[in-house]
């Protein structure tokens, strides 16, 4: 077990490096540069902001320069927030990021494996088709057509959270990370709804299953402690990627709550081509893609002795 | 099934218990944040759009900076209250002018002081204007400065002591200007950030004088001149001020302090103002206008703004190089209609280049709606009845506003003049690009006012301006812009400015579309916001009254359109 995490851990060095690479090269043939603006800067101090940024250096020159930079785990200047370092923009918008993730993914957890569960016993009944029917519209919902709607219902009329902002909103009762959390939760609840409907009736089919009721063990017994193992598999794998999604921020949810995440970091960073900050945030949800894999892939060996054998 | 349903109400329980946990707001000086409560404590809630790229003046570009930044330095002058055209005194007391406004006498004011406490001085505006002109420094509105005397040859390196360019402290309180010809909308230009000064040992504490980005824009170290001084800057959430102690007129000064919350979506906008959690909001949703006209029409205002929408025209393109070509298109465009049922909050069909408002300019009015005459001028250029004439692509930045009025123009040309038109949607930062490097045929544009003076929008399109984009040049055009830089008497230059307007136009190498307003959302108890237009407020002027809750009715405002 522990030399697949230790490999897998290896796997990272060369995956961040192509990662990195395509990335780098891709930012430099994508048309229009950081200092492009509608009042145009004259030729010479567009000219001058590149010398001073590198950016007038041969492309492979400021590739190798970037990649001695980001070996001593400085990415630089930020050309946005044009006092901060890519590393201290990181470092501010994560944590927000995380704590909305973090809440959605409960949140999407609970509604969720509830959900499936209820469906799965109640096979073809009312209850399997009501909480079904919710997952569908839930996944069929975008989110910036679920956020609008929960902040007019819960930020407008019912005024429990805020609509826009993070800090000391202390007027309302609901911390800001809950509503863009909701939102976010609400979708991934609909698909994990599904993976633990259909997890679960495949393992209620089972032999074992059918050996257990046989023996007169009760239904919940043999739910939460014979099905459930086997049946949240699909669940499992779909929940590291998942994680890695929820906590490295939605644009659009943080748009509309209008809170200061990582994830609108991560799309304006482009939409200004701030070439350090779009590589900066490219490796940093490429290190915690690649764990959430790795935990999950491990969550999953746990639960499944069959997939220890073959790593 | 017991068992599950105790399970089920555990798991709930936890939920509850973990969003009671994420309940608990973090702590924050500031007071509540609702509207009365801000009322009272008279502090101001506004919306700055996007968050700031930076505070610096000399390295800001935009009008969302600029706005931030007035409220944190004051330059020699500050704005009118009322009139975007006039002014007040800031650093500078008073000031007076030789007699064809070349040269410029402002005397300090012996008891302005930075917000550190120091006092201010003629040298530092000296340092600040040197910065800019340090070529190395790369100040995207260095060229604002260029009518100083030397400026240029310093800034391009052609001389090398700044004691030559014309900028001379005579003592501590009084500071010369020497501009290359006459000056006189130069008081309205000084209230441009690029205009301010800086504080010289601040800057020097975190670099030389022509280091980029550097910490000083940080709210511990920030040093100003303005009625305001930073508190907090919480990037992408939120930057407060509170008044500055040192503030020479702070007697004036009637608010405790401004949030400027950087919300940039406007449907977010829309719903925090609704919310309570502004007093104004940046902009309206479109089709949220005609809504607020009707329900709320005491929270719309909707100013007059110096800007104008245009397309630019690569005169370049075969087909587009005949001036009558061009005209049939300006001819052949119903602004009116557009305006009405497109944009719908009251802009004005732009019947000429520069909008109206300017202090003793008449606007041009030239393109009115004339299909006739437009179809007659597309016959007399060779293509009766738009026979044989090639299609060609409008160029437009991505956005659904855009692409509506193309689609309309797009329309309005192939119905009256039988032509086809494609469309093109780029990305901002490409389609920046593919304009400056003209390669397009027709491409949507606009520009606003940087001050309240014609040349702020003719200038740019003297022969191969880094902001003409259009191929077009004119020596006669030219020739008229660089008189109207040297000539003293204010009248006769605009004049001239008219005349070189008029020749621009006739060859259009633009079609304007129409002038800009600017619409927001105001609570009744903000005092004092006067339509200016170029929507610069000098925020000491600003009052909050209390007691006018969110919901009431505003009884004294004073302005509303």
């Amino acid at each position: 077990m522990l030399k697949v995490i230790l490999s897998r851990f290896l796997q990272l060095v060369p995956v961040l490096w192509v990662l990195l690479t395509l990335t780098f090269f891709l930012t430099k043939v994508v048309p229009g540069g950081p200092f492009s603006a509608e009042r145009q800067a004259t030729p010479e101090v567009i000219a001058k902001l590149n010398e001073y940024y590198g950016l007038d250096k041969p492309v492979w020159e400021q590739y190798l320069a970037y990649l001695s930079k980001v070996i001593r785990f400085d990415f630089g200047p930020s050309y946005t927030y044009q006092s901060d370092s890519v590393t201290e923009v990181i470092a501010r918008a994560f944590p927000i990021s995380l704590q909305i993730g973090t809440l959605a993914f409960l949140i999407a957890l609970l509604i969720g494996i509830t959900a499936g569960t209820i469906a799965a016993v109640n096979k073809n009944k009312v209850w399997d088709y009501f909480p079904m029917s919710l997952a569908m519209v839930g996944i069929c919902l975008p989110t910036f057509v679920m956020g609008p709607i929960l902040a007019l219902v819960f930020c407008l009329q019912l005024k429990v959270a805020p609509v826009s902002g993070w800090y000391g909103l202390d007027y309302v009762p609901l911390h800001p990370a809950v509503m863009p959390a909701l939102t976010l939760g609400l979708f991934y609840a609909a698909n994990i709804a599904r993976l633990t409907r259909g997890g679960l009736l495949d393992v209620l089919n089972q032999d074992f299953i059918r050996t257990a009721r046989a023996k007169g063990l009760p239904d919940h017994q043999i739910i939460f402690k014979h099905a459930m193992r086997g049946g949240l598999l699909p669940v499992v794998s779909f929940l590291g990627p998942a994680f890695a999604g929820l906590i490295s921020g939605s644009f659009v949810v943080e748009k509309i709550f209008n809170v200061p995440g990582l994830g609108q970091e991560f799309i304006k960073s482009v939409f200004n081509r701030d070439y350090p900050l779009i590589l900066g945030t490219v490796i940093f949800f490429g290190t915690l893609i690649v764990i959430f894999n790795l935990v999950s892939d491990v969550a999953q060996a746990l639960l499944d002795p069959k997939s220890r054998r073959s790593p | 099934m017991r068992r599950m349903l105790v399970s089920l109400i555990g798991c709930a329980a936890a939920v509850v218990c973990c969003i009671r946990l994420f309940s608990t707001a973090p702590a924050s000086s500031a007071a509540s944040r609702t509207l009365q409560e801000a009322d009272r404590a008279k502090v101001l809630l506004l919306v700055s759009g996007s968050e700031p790229r930076t505070l610096d003046p000399q390295e800001s570009q935009g009008v969302l900076e600029h706005h931030i930044i007035i409220a944190l330095i004051e330059g020699l002058v500050g704005g009118d209250e009322k009139d975007q055209a006039r002014c007040v005194p800031g650093m500078a007391a008073d000031w007076a002018h030789n007699e064809d406004y070349s040269s410029w006498l402002f005397h300090i004011g012996e008891d302005r002081r930075w917000s550190n406490g120091d006092p201010v001085t003629a040298q530092d505006f000296v340092f600040a204007y040197r910065r800019m002109l340090t070529a190395s420094f790369g100040a995207a509105y260095a060229d604002m400065l260029f009518i100083l005397k030397g400026a240029e040859d310093y800034y391009r390196g052609k001389i090398k002591d700044f004691g030559q360019v014309g900028v001379k402290a005579l003592d501590d309180h009084r500071l010369q200007l020497d501009f290359v010809g006459p000056t006189p909308y130069l008081l309205s230009m000084l209230q441009h950030s690029a205009w301010f000064p800086v504080h010289p040992a601040t800057i020097l504490k975190f670099g030389n004088i022509d280091t980029r980005d550097s910490k000083w824009t940080r709210p511990e170290n920030y040093v100003g001149t303005g009625p305001f001084r930073i508190k907090t800057w919480r990037p992408n959430d939120v930057i407060e001020v509170e008044r500055n102690p040192y503030y020479w007129d702070r007697e004036t000064v009637k608010l405790n302090g401004i949030k400027f919350f950087a919300i940039e979506n406007e449907m977010t906008q829309n719903r925090a103002f609704m919310a309570g959690q502004l007093h104004k909001t940046d902009t309206v949703p479109s089709d949220k206008v005609a809504y607020y006209r009707r329900k709320k029409p005491d929270l719309l205002r909707i100013d007059p703004y110096e800007g104008v929408y245009f397309y630019r025209v690569n005169v370049d393109r075969p087909v587009l190089k005949d001036a009558r070509v061009r005209l049939a298109l300006s001819y052949a465009i119903d602004r009116e209609a557009i305006c009405k049922n497109i944009l719908r909050a009251d802009q004005k069909p732009a019947t000429g280049y520069t909008p109206p408002g300017m202090a003793g300019y008449q606007p041009l009015d030239k393109f009115n709606f004339d299909p006739d005459r437009a179809r007659r001028l597309l016959a007399e250029a060779g293509y009766p009845d738009g026979k044989g004439f090639p299609k060609f692509t409008i160029l437009f930045n991505t956005s659904d506003a855009h692409r509506t009025i193309a689609e309309a123009v797009q329309q309005m040309w192939k119905e009256e003049l039988n032509i086809d038109v494609g469309l093109e949607n780029q990305e901002w930062k490409v389609y920046l690009d593919t304009q400056n490097n003209k390669n397009y045929d027709i491409s949507r544009s606009a520009w606003i006012g940087d001050f309240m003076d014609p040349v702020t929008f003719l200038s740019m399109w003297t022969t191969g301006n880094g902001n003409n984009d259009t191929n077009w040049g004119n020596p006669q055009y030219d020739r008229l812009i660089d008189e109207s830089n040297h000539t003293g008497d204010p009248q006769k230059r605009l004049q001239i400015l008219r005349e070189a307007e008029e020749l621009f136009l006739n060859e259009a190498p633009v079609v304007v579309v129409y002038w800009y307003t600017h619409d927001y959302l105001i609570r009744p108890s903000v005092r004092n916001w006067y339509p200016l237009a170029l929507d610069n407020h000098n925020y000491k002027f600003i009052d909050l009254e209390t007691g006018a809750g969110p919901e009431e009715k505003g009884s004294g405002r004073q302005a509303r359109h």
